[in-house]
């Protein structure tokens, strides 16, 4: 099952080697990672979303929590959680293709923030399902270049994550 | 006033009251080794091989419970310091290894000697850094000692540049550390200690599974109390030897792969199991769905919640520090009048004993060649049993653990978890200078003694008169014995070859060497070897090369599908379904 962990760590040199060496060393997976410091400058968030069985997820998180520079592990599945990820995504916008690129960034409130006179980037934030979706919608043919973050991940309503 | 860097390294190893550092000089530890020829305090142990300083280290700490120390440079001798950290690490063994590295600026530049020690360290390490300030080295080495003996001990490198260790700064040693991502627990929640002490109430057939948690944990003494308490039976595995005395009758011997019949016959069997400091690993339960097949209810205390519900679900996990976790039960339990159905416990001790009547261990004996078997048991007898053995990785291990009855615990010095055949002269090296007065015996073979032989010369400056037992069967034993099992006597690169003379090499080191051949020269032997007290003997035992370790629990096998000695092949074991499940296993 998929699930997103949320770990707080010290911002120091090295720490995030450290967690994607667990995962690799312990063949655990990771389906996406994203991480960048928080608003304590000594502190860094990272967000994981891997997937497993519960035994499996267990123990990934009790060996993240081993680390020695690894403050806090929690797995938002256990409650409510938002997620957002960001994609920026290329596609040729020529012909018919122009109009119809631009209705379906519309429909999935996606802004065009570059332009060419065959080209259109555009930049889509929502679950990750609603890109798959996106990208599920549009013809494959007319994409050129995707990038994508990664899921963040946060707990619904007053339920925080902090030291 | 301010001093240098490599200065402030060797204060900070005076501050934490470092006996020994095993070490072996270079380019980028130049500069701590001049210090280190400025002062008295510690004495600096130069071994031939950066390998052998960590095992000695290493050894030098399991037997005295103080954490090893090994200094190495940069490049080579930090690579070659890898496979000790990574045998420490397996084990759990609370070591600061400290490594030089190129100077700063080189850092990253393919410089000479230039190795990413820290990420080349990072998986078989508690934990490790990489000093850049020359400010740091202080705290940073505070915090290396404390998270090495803390928790869950294991090895921590400090990697030092060379630049750093030149560069001047004022010394303060912190009083204390703390790490605001690091509290280890200490305490048992009581809760869960309340749960266990009822299902052990309860149980009808108990079992105690004694691990090297018990030994690491100093709670041999709790151990014995909660066994002797309840009249329980109990094992140790190869980790956890003595922590219960093996000569006791309420122990049943070490369990697991090459455990007795008793014991893995009661480790199935048993219907309440608490697991002290042990990790159910694949060379101790084997295949965990057979394992549970027989429904348990299993306690597990261990200091590291990863090990537990790793490879066994349990039912009453405690997390803490087993001496702790062990004193709460024990006050529960005498404040408890209730004691598990003695007409249960009886039964199951009947069971026991008819198990153990088979005498697993049981080998024939020969007048012609020397069973390995009986010169571990003799120098059990030569002994007393108070010796200190270490022992290299194969058959000869086995033999050791299973025929040298250990009675009190950091006696035996084996790399377990790792398997690192050429561990045992390093250990014995430093378990002797750790316990100057005791007497220190390195049971191995002839293909383990020569992964590290050039320690003999290490053992000749420092005059440490540890005595070397060499099961010499002209075979890579464990691997021949795989061969002869599962491979159709296809003796692939298991035989040796071309074997020097250990006797002249023992002489041209140095020291005493002789060679036994008849099994009535063994006792004798091993008599005239221990009376030199002040040297090293080397004992070239020439053993049967075709006596194979019993019993055996194969891969993918269960506990009581036992591959038995030849005076226990009718016994009737649960037959074997093919439930082979290579997950976790090699």
């Amino acid at each position: 099952m998929r699930h997103i962990l949320s770990i707080i760590l010290e911002n120091e040199a090295g720490a995030l080697s450290r967690v994607v060496g667990l995962f690799s060393a312990r063949a655990y997976n990771i389906d996406s990672l994203t991480v960048s410091t928080t608003e304590d400058p000594t502190l860094s968030r990272m967000t994981i979303v891997t997937h497993g069985s519960e035994d499996v997820i267990e123990q990934i998180t009790k060996q993240l929590n081993k680390l020695i520079e690894v403050v806090k592990v929690i797995d938002l599945n256990e409650s409510e959680h938002i997620e957002r990820e960001m994609m920026l995504i290329k596609v040729r916008a020529t012909g018919k293709d122009r109009e119809e690129m631009k209705r379906m960034a519309d429909i999935f409130r996606g802004r065009v923030i570059d332009v060419t006179e065959k080209t259109y980037t555009i930049e889509l934030t929502g679950t990750s399902e609603k890109l798959n979706a996106f990208i599920e919608a549009i013809d494959r043919a007319v994409i050129l270049e995707t990038v994508r973050t990664g899921a963040s991940g946060i707990g619904r309503g007053e339920r925080v994550l902090k030291i | 006033m301010q001093i240098s860097g490599a200065e402030i390294v060797v204060r900070c190893l005076q501050e934490e009251a470092v006996e020994f550092v095993f070490g072996y000089p270079g380019g980028a530890v130049l500069e701590i080794y001049d210090a280190i020829f400025k002062q008295q305090q510690f004495k600096h142990v130069l071994v031939r091989h950066e390998q052998a300083a960590v095992h000695a280290a290493d050894a030098y700490s399991r037997s005295s419970q103080r954490v090893g120390v090994a200094l190495v440079t940069s490049g080579p001798g930090a690579t070659n310091a890898v496979t000790g950290i990574a045998t420490a690490y397996m084990d759990s063994i609370p070591m600061v290894v400290i490594s030089g590295q190129v100077s700063t600026p080189a850092i990253g530049l393919d410089a000479f000697q230039e190795v990413d020690m820290v990420g080349i360290t990072r998986p078989c390490v508690k934990h490790n850094f990489l000093i850049k300030d020359v400010k740091d080295i202080a705290p940073t080495i505070k915090k290396a000692f404390y998270i090495a003996s803390s928790g869950r001990p294991g090895p921590v490198v400090v990697d030092i540049p060379k630049d750093i260790t030149q560069q001047l700064t004022e010394f303060n040693y912190p009083e204390s550390v703390s790490i605001r991502s690091y509290v280890p627990v200490a305490k048992g929640h009581p809760g869960q200690i309340r749960k266990a002490v009822s299902l052990l109430l309860g149980a009808r057939r108990p079992y105690v599974y004694i691990g090297g948690g018990a030994v690491q944990g100093n709670a041999s003494e709790e151990v014995r109390e909660l066994v002797r308490m309840l009249g329980l039976p109990c094992t140790n595995t190869l980790m956890g030897l003595g922590a219960f005395p093996g000569t006791d009758p309420q122990c049943l011997g070490m369990l697991g792969m090459h455990g007795t019949y008793e014991a893995n016959m009661a480790m199935q069997n048993c219907d309440v199991l608490i697991a002290v400091g042990a990790r159910f690993d694949d060379r101790v339960i084997s295949v965990p769905s057979h394992f549970l097949s027989q429904p348990k209810k299993i306690i597990h205390i261990d200091v590291d919640p990863s090990s537990i519900a790793k490879r066994v679900k349990v039912d009453v996990p405690i997390v803490g520090d087993v001496k702790l976790v062990l004193r709460d039960i024990l006050d529960l339990l005498r404040q408890n009048e209730q004691r598990p159905d003695p007409a249960a416990l009886a039964s199951w001790w009947r069971k026991i004993e008819e198990w153990r009547s088979h005498n697993s261990l049981l080998y024939t004996p020969s007048d012609e060649l020397i069973k390995p078997q009986s010169v571990v048991q003799a120098l059990f007898k030569v002994t007393g049993g108070d010796a200190i053995v270490t022992s290299d990785v194969g058959q000869h291990q086995m033999w050791a653990a299973q025929y040298y009855p250990f009675n009190e615990p950091r006696r035996w010095i084996n790399s377990g978890g790792l398997g690192t055949m050429g561990f045992g002269l390093p250990a014995a090296m430093g378990a002797q200078l750790a316990n100057p007065d005791a007497v220190v015996a390195c049971v191995t073979g002839e293909a383990s003694i020569q992964m590290n032989i050039q320690e003999l010369s290490t053992c000749k400056q420092y005059h440490i008169p540890v005595k070397i037992i060499n099961l010499n069967n002209r075979y890579l034993g464990m691997v021949r014995q795989w061969q002869e099992f599962f491979y159709g006597n296809r003796y692939s690169e298991s035989y040796m070859d071309a074997l020097p003379d250990f006797v002249k090499l023992a002489e041209a080191y140095g020291h005493v060497g002789i060679r036994v051949d008849k099994p009535a020269d063994v006792e004798p032997a091993l008599r005239e070897a221990f009376a030199l007290k002040d040297r090293l003997v080397f004992l070239d035992v020439i053993t049967d090369q075709s006596e194979n370790v019993f019993p055996m629990v194969q891969n993918g096998k269960g506990l009581d599908q036992m591959d038995l000695p030849p005076h226990m092949r009718d016994i009737q074991q649960v037959p074997f379904e093919n439930n082979r499940d290579y997950g976790n296993m090699c």
